[in-house]
């Protein structure tokens, strides 16, 4: 496959054509942090939170592929503030409840709210009034921490097949669907795998019975789950 | 050596933030030395004082009470201090901002929950339409996070600004929840 030449963070490197920056940057051993991005899963730039600057300009380095000669800056003042305004936006759109979430101590937009230094949010909160569903047998999704990340999505559609998450409405009206927006409990696509439940970054799509902080997941099993696939 | 004058406020909250301030063992003790309580849920004084040299103030701003209040402490506090969620993010207060107010009243005192029904109009403040934490009706300089913050952060931001340095706050000590 082609190589191609790249400077990352003053580092020459080069790589084979196709690699996003965020691979670059993760064998580098340079840290870029995400929140929609799963290994295994495909890239969309959904969460904004992996930017980079080439050349001045702000992309997504999880979907931007890698070009001859590239100059990508990984970190940078601006770069930190953007992606510290970006959290604080995904704060403020839902009720982030850590104290009251089943995920709390065990959540990855907590973590990257701890990662980055967040102070507080400096943005207006939202307090959007949102549902929650709890038709499905076993599982729960809690619309209000949900942050869009799509990453339940992928995994059903591109792991388990069954295409029944969607996205619907836009902007600050955009929630997740099971099937053409009916309940979960009564979508007749859903096999019960509860990947999605594994992949969900925060406390949105949670197991039934689970009391404040007793969530534990395991994205990291789709990501092994896919690996062992694609070398079969 | 004069003591450096204290004031901790309890608003939209549990009481927990103060049990962890409380829950700083023998360290409270060294703070005794250097420190003055000049208004506290825990001492008896009626009027928040002048001259505050650092405010710490629990909870969320849910009242009108709350607002003059907080406008007061500001304007009379070098520093003011959010701690805990609440203060810091709304919380659980904030849980019903989105419900009409007379909704949540008529839910918690009218006649399917006390004998009377009566909802309460007089002596106490009026609630306010949205609980939002402190910084979005003054400026605050230091956010303790957490519900509550662990004692081991209160007793760190404190000794730090007795030593008139800032408070350094990082990775897990910023942990909400």
């Amino acid at each position: 496959m082609k190589e191609i030449l790249i400077r990352i963070d003053g580092k020459e490197v080069t790589a084979p054509a196709g690699s996003t920056i965020l691979e670059i940057a993760k064998q580098q051993g340079i840290s870029i942090p995400t929140l929609c991005h799963l290994d295994g899963l495909s890239d969309v730039g959904a969460c904004r939170m992996c930017i980079v600057d080439v050349g001045g300009k702000i992309v997504t380095s999880c979907t931007t592929k890698i070009t001859e000669g590239m100059e990508v800056i990984t970190n940078s003042d601006r770069l930190a503030e953007l992606r510290r305004l970006n959290l604080e936006l995904i704060f403020a759109e839902r009720n982030h409840v850590c104290s009251m979430c089943v995920s709390n101590n065990h959540c990855e937009l907590q973590d990257l709210a701890c990662d980055l230094g967040m102070q507080n949010v400096e943005v207006p909160y939202a307090y959007p009034r949102l549902s929650l569903d709890a038709t499905h047998p076993r599982f729960i999704v809690d619309h209000n921490r949900c942050i869009l990340c799509g990453r339940c999505v992928r995994v059903c559609a591109e792991v388990e097949g069954a295409h029944v998450w969607g996205i619907a409405g836009r902007g600050s009206e955009a929630r997740v669907i099971t099937e053409l927006s009916v309940d979960w409990g009564d979508a007749q696509m859903c096999t019960d795998c509860g990947k999605c439940v594994e992949v969900c970054p925060t406390g949105a799509i949670v197991e039934k019975g689970k009391a404040t902080a007793e969530m534990v997941k395991h994205p990291e099993l789709v990501t092994t789950l896919k690996e062992r696939r694609e070398n079969d | 050596m004069t003591k450096v004058r204290v004031a901790t406020v309890w608003f939209s909250g549990c009481a927990g933030c103060h049990m962890s301030f409380l829950d700083l063992d023998e360290l409270i003790i060294d703070l005794a030395e250097r420190i003055e309580i000049v208004k506290s849920p825990i001492v008896d004084t009626k009027e928040f004082p002048e001259n505050v040299d650092v405010t710490l103030i629990e909870g969320a701003v849910g009242n009108e009470e709350h607002i003059e209040l907080l406008r007061k402490i500001r304007k009379r506090s070098k520093i003011v201090i959010a701690l805990g969620d609440c203060a810091v993010t709304g919380n659980v207060p904030a849980m019903r901002n989105g419900i009409p107010v007379n909704e949540i009243l008529e839910g918690v005192y009218g006649k399917e929950r006390t004998t009377t029904g009566t909802i309460p109009s007089e002596v106490v403040p009026h609630l306010e339409d949205r609980v939002r934490p402190l910084h979005e009706v003054v400026p605050v300089d230091y956010f303790l996070h957490g519900c509550p913050p662990p004692a081991a952060v209160i007793g760190k931001a404190l000794l730090a600004l007795l030593d008139g340095k800032t408070p350094e706050l990082t990775g897990r000590e910023l942990k909400f929840g």
